[in-house]
Parts: C-alpha cells; sequence; structure tokens
C-alpha cells in the first residue's frame, strides 16, 4: 500500500468530470434532440483530449521539468480509454443496436469507422499491460515499445473525426496541430532547446 | 403513398393534439382577416410558441399522419451552416437575421421576371399547412407541419419560357447578419436547384411557417424551399433569389464534395453516402432507427420523374 497521493485523488475527481456532465445532461435532457450524436461526440472529444494530456506528459517533464507530472501519467492514459470504451459502447449500443450486420459493413465500407475502430483497438493491450505486473512481465523495453503504439492511435483518432467532419475542419485540425507539437516536443532537437527555455535540468 | 404507422414517439416530445387542435379553431375564427402576417404586430396574437400565427386555408393535402416531431426540436436541431455548424448554433445566433423587408427576385428564363416583397407573397399565395418527413443526408429524420404554398404557383405567376430547364436558387449573402458567412466553409451564397419538372411537382413548397406559425429564423426564414423526397440539404433556406436557367446549376454541397452530394440527392437506401449508410435512418425524438423508404416514402408521387435515369450514377 503507497502513501496517498492528493494530487492524484484531485486528478481522478477532475478526469471524472466530463462523465458527469453526461449523466447530468442526459438526466436533465441537456443532450439535445439527438442525445446518441451528442454522447458520441462529447465522448469521442474527451477521448482525444485525454489522449493528448497523455502526451502531454513526456515533453512537460522534459522541457518544463515538472517531474511530478510522469506519476499521472497512467491514470490520464487509462481515462483516455474509458471515454474511448463508452464513445464505442455508445456507437455499439444506443447508435447501432448491436446489429452485427450494420456494424461490420459500417467499419468494412467507411474509412472513418475503420480507423476508429482501429484506433480503438490499439488501445486495448496498452490499457491491458498498464499495471505493474504487466510492466515487470513484459520488461520495461518491450513495454516501452509496445506503448509507443498511443502515438499511433492519437493520429488515428485524430484522422478519425477528420474524416467525420462535413465542412469545418478546424475542429480536428486544432487537435491534429496539438498532437504534431506534443510529437515534435518529443525530437532531439526540443531537448536541446531545452536550457533556452529556461527550465531546470530534469535531473 | 403516405404510410401510416404506429406512434412510436414519447407523449411527451409531441404537441398535445388538443392544443393544436384548438390552434386550428382559432385560425378558422380569424379566417377574414386579411391574413395574419399582414396583420400589424401590435395586433397579432401569437402562437404558442410565441411567433405570429399564420392562417392556413387548406389542411394536410399530401400530409402524413405520423406524428409532428416536437416544435423544441425542429427550431434547436438545424443545419444552417450560415450561423454556424453545429446543430445548436442556428437557434442562437439567428436572431441577426432581419426578415422584413425582404424581397425575392424571381428572373431569367421568364416572360414576367420580376422581385417580390416577402409579405405580397403571403398575401397572394393561400397558404397551406403540409406535414412532411424530413430526411437529413446524416441519418436523421424528422416529421414537420410546414405552412406555405406550391412553388409551382411562384413559377407560375412568371411564366417559365421553354428555356427554363432548371430552376436554381440562392440564399441572402450577408456575413454582417448570417455570421458563420464570415468564414468560408462553403462557397457563399448557399445555392440549390432543381430540374423544371421537380420544381412544379405539387410536393415542392415555399415554406413560411411551421406549426401554424412564422417561420423561426433558424429553421430559413422568411421563406425556404422544402422538398421532402430529396435530402434536406436541397431545400434551401432564406431565398432571395430565384433564377429560371436552361443549365443545371452548380449547387453548394455539390461543389464542396461532388462525390457525396449528388445535384439530384434522391432519398435512396440503395446509394450509401461515403459516410452514412442510407439503408436507416433516426427519427428526432426516438432511439432506434427505422428503415429509410426511397424517396423518403414519396414514391407513388415522384418515381415517374426519374423513370429510366440511372439514380446509383444520378445521385
Amino acid at each position: 500500500m503507497r502513501s496517498p497521493d492528493p494530487g492524484k485523488a484531485a486528478l481522478f475527481l477532475l478526469c471524472l468530470l466530463p462523465l458527469g456532465g453526461l449523466l447530468w445532461d442526459a438526466a436533465s435532457g441537456g443532450l439535445g434532440a439527438n442525445p446518441v450524436e451528442a454522447l458520441s461526440r462529447r465522448t469521442g472529444d474527451w477521448t482525444l483530449r485525454l489522449l493528448l494530456a497523455t502526451l502531454a506528459v513526456t515533453p512537460l517533464r522534459r522541457l518544463a521539468g515538472w517531474r511530478w507530472i510522469a506519476r499521472q501519467r497512467r491514470m490520464l492514459g487509462l481515462f483516455a480509454f474509458f471515454y474511448a470504451c463508452l464513445h464505442v459502447a455508445n456507437y455499439l449500443v444506443l447508435d447501432q443496436w448491436l446489429e452485427w450486420a450494420e456494424i461490420v459493413a459500417d467499419v468494412l465500407e467507411r474509412p472513418w469507422v475503420t480507423v476508429g475502430a482501429v484506433g480503438f483497438l490499439l488501445l486495448v493491450p496498452l490499457a491491458a499491460t498498464s499495471t505493474d505486473a504487466a510492466l515487470r512481465r513484459l520488461g520495461g523495453r518491450r513495454w516501452k515499445r509496445l506503448h509507443r503504439a498511443v502515438y499511433l492511435a492519437a493520429g488515428l483518432g485524430v484522422l478519425h473525426y477528420l474524416w467525420l467532419v462535413k465542412a469545418d475542419l478546424t475542429p480536428p485540425l486544432a487537435y491534429g496541430a496539438v498532437l504534431a507539437v506534443l510529437l515534435l516536443a518529443r525530437l532531439p532537437l526540443a531537448a536541446a532547446l531545452r536550457p533556452a527555455l529556461g527550465a531546470p535540468s530534469g535531473r | 403513398m403516405l404510410i401510416r404507422r404506429p406512434d412510436p414517439i414519447p407523449a411527451s416530445e409531441i404537441t398535445d393534439p388538443a392544443l393544436f387542435r384548438r390552434r386550428r379553431a382559432f385560425l378558422r375564427y380569424a379566417a377574414g382577416v386579411l391574413g395574419a402576417a399582414a396583420v400589424p404586430a401590435a395586433f397579432a396574437v401569437p402562437g404558442p410558441h410565441g411567433r405570429e400565427r399564420l392562417e392556413v386555408a387548406v389542411r394536410g393535402r399530401f400530409s402524413t399522419d405520423e406524428a409532428p416531431t416536437s416544435y423544441a426540436s425542429v427550431t434547436g436541431y438545424n443545419n444552417f451552416y450560415e450561423f454556424g455548424v453545429n446543430k445548436r448554433d442556428p437557434a442562437r445566433l439567428a436572431g441577426s437575421l432581419r426578415t422584413r423587408p425582404w424581397t425575392v427576385v424571381v428572373e431569367g428564363a421568364c416572360e414576367r421576371p420580376r422581385t417580390f416583397d416577402i409579405d405580397e407573397l403571403l398575401r397572394r399565395f393561400p397558404l397551406e399547412e403540409r406535414v412532411y418527413r424530413l430526411r437529413c443526408v446524416e441519418a436523421w429524420s424528422m416529421v414537420i407541419p410546414w405552412v406555405g404554398f406550391p412553388l409551382a404557383a411562384l413559377l407560375k405567376a412568371v411564366q417559365p419560357t421553354s428555356e427554363a430547364r432548371y430552376v436554381a436558387f440562392e440564399t441572402l449573402h450577408d456575413p454582417e447578419q448570417m455570421p458563420g458567412q464570415r468564414r468560408r466553409i462553403l462557397d457563399w451564397p448557399y445555392r440549390e436547384g432543381l430540374r423544371i419538372d421537380e420544381a412544379v411537382h405539387p410536393l415542392a413548397l415555399i415554406a413560411v411557417g411551421l406549426y401554424g406559425e412564422v417561420l423561426p429564423n433558424q429553421n430559413g426564414a422568411p421563406l425556404r424551399l422544402v422538398v421532402p423526397w430529396k435530402y434536406g440539404f436541397k431545400s434551401i433556406k432564406s431565398i432571395v433569389r430565384i433564377r429560371l436557367v436552361p443549365e443545371q446549376p452548380p449547387t453548394t454541397w455539390h461543389m464542396a464534395a461532388p462525390d457525396e452530394y449528388g445535384f439530384y440527392a434522391n432519398v435512396n437506401p440503395d446509394v450509401p453516402h461515403p459516410r452514412w449508410s442510407q439503408r436507416r435512418e433516426r427519427r428526432i425524438g426516438e432511439l432506434r432507427k427505422r428503415p429509410t423508404l426511397p424517396f423518403n416514402g414519396y414514391a407513388e408521387e415522384v418515381a415517374h420523374l426519374y423513370a429510366g435515369m440511372d439514380l446509383r450514377r444520378f445521385y
């Protein structure tokens, strides 16, 4: 038993807020005329936001020197997966009513659904190996390699959104831009800039 | 064929029929008044949704008896990109649209091109109520009690020539009044078009109201097209110009993505949109999807217009 971490507890509650908002709106009619679409939109948005938050951990630790943040990464990642699960469950149950013929056809025929499905499936092994035990069993190096799949999953998530939009590409492109920045921040060049940014050394 | 269906919408979503009928009783009582729209606003008694009532001369022609979608959904869930891309934006932002004075130019291949004032149109053509299904290309649908007059009546007034093979429509272009037009999300002004035989089909309606009252701005005030056998985007809103033309006119969504939005855009469950299967639809107010009908259930009336055409090619 580790000592309680107040930061972790606060972040846990923070990550539950979007769910609380969804439940509140569902109960009060705040999801509007098409609640299934609203649920899909909002769970999808929170999946992407939390994926990006997860990917922001390493750059923030390296460039800003926020060492404490690394401890919160697993929870952010798991919450991203949690909202992805709600997103997929909403699609399967409330949108498609578990009509598997329609679902299979949708996944095979529509690239944006295909991309979303692949992105989600990529997150499953990452969530499954999120425990300390799994990390030990896999070994740090293999675990790390496996968890690089999150880059691909986030990219597919942005593409999934981009392909869905009819005309105004701004919101998915904004997610894409943030993702690009977070990935670029991992390059050696960014690390070399660290002293220039005035951040304290990470070690 | 107007298909009778059981009433699957939760009772809470439906305007109380008694209330709806009382409104009708009032309208009958009010008949003889020159027309609600012509009555000075000070004397106009607003309807239950707070908007000016319209005098309806003909009721129910071509109407489905399916339960209308709730007023809140019809007026709160709109695609009207001139006011933003989110479904709630138009209800929030369309207040900046000024619908008086408003004129509609009808021109092109016709004997008597002219400009109509909206209030003149309301006086000139007897208003009908038409309860139509509306099917959006995004696979949701509604049932809407429109008030309007046949497009054919308006076109007849300008006497189209034999050159007139298509009808082109344009929405107002004024970013001051339509804040969504400040961004080039689409190639403004919004444009749509019909073949002339589609345009003079008795189902094609110019709507000026819904639920017995004046059309709210987010629904395309002061006048819009309603073509119930086609996907919703064909039913252009807030019309300022109608042009009779010899060639198929460019249309906004077709210009934006020709592989996704055809000129005809007939509701067709057999032709999938790249992003949505069109086999089923969600009626707003219901959770489960229902099968989509060819021509949105209006096949008996309109299928003959497309005899011999390959509707997979001319989607």
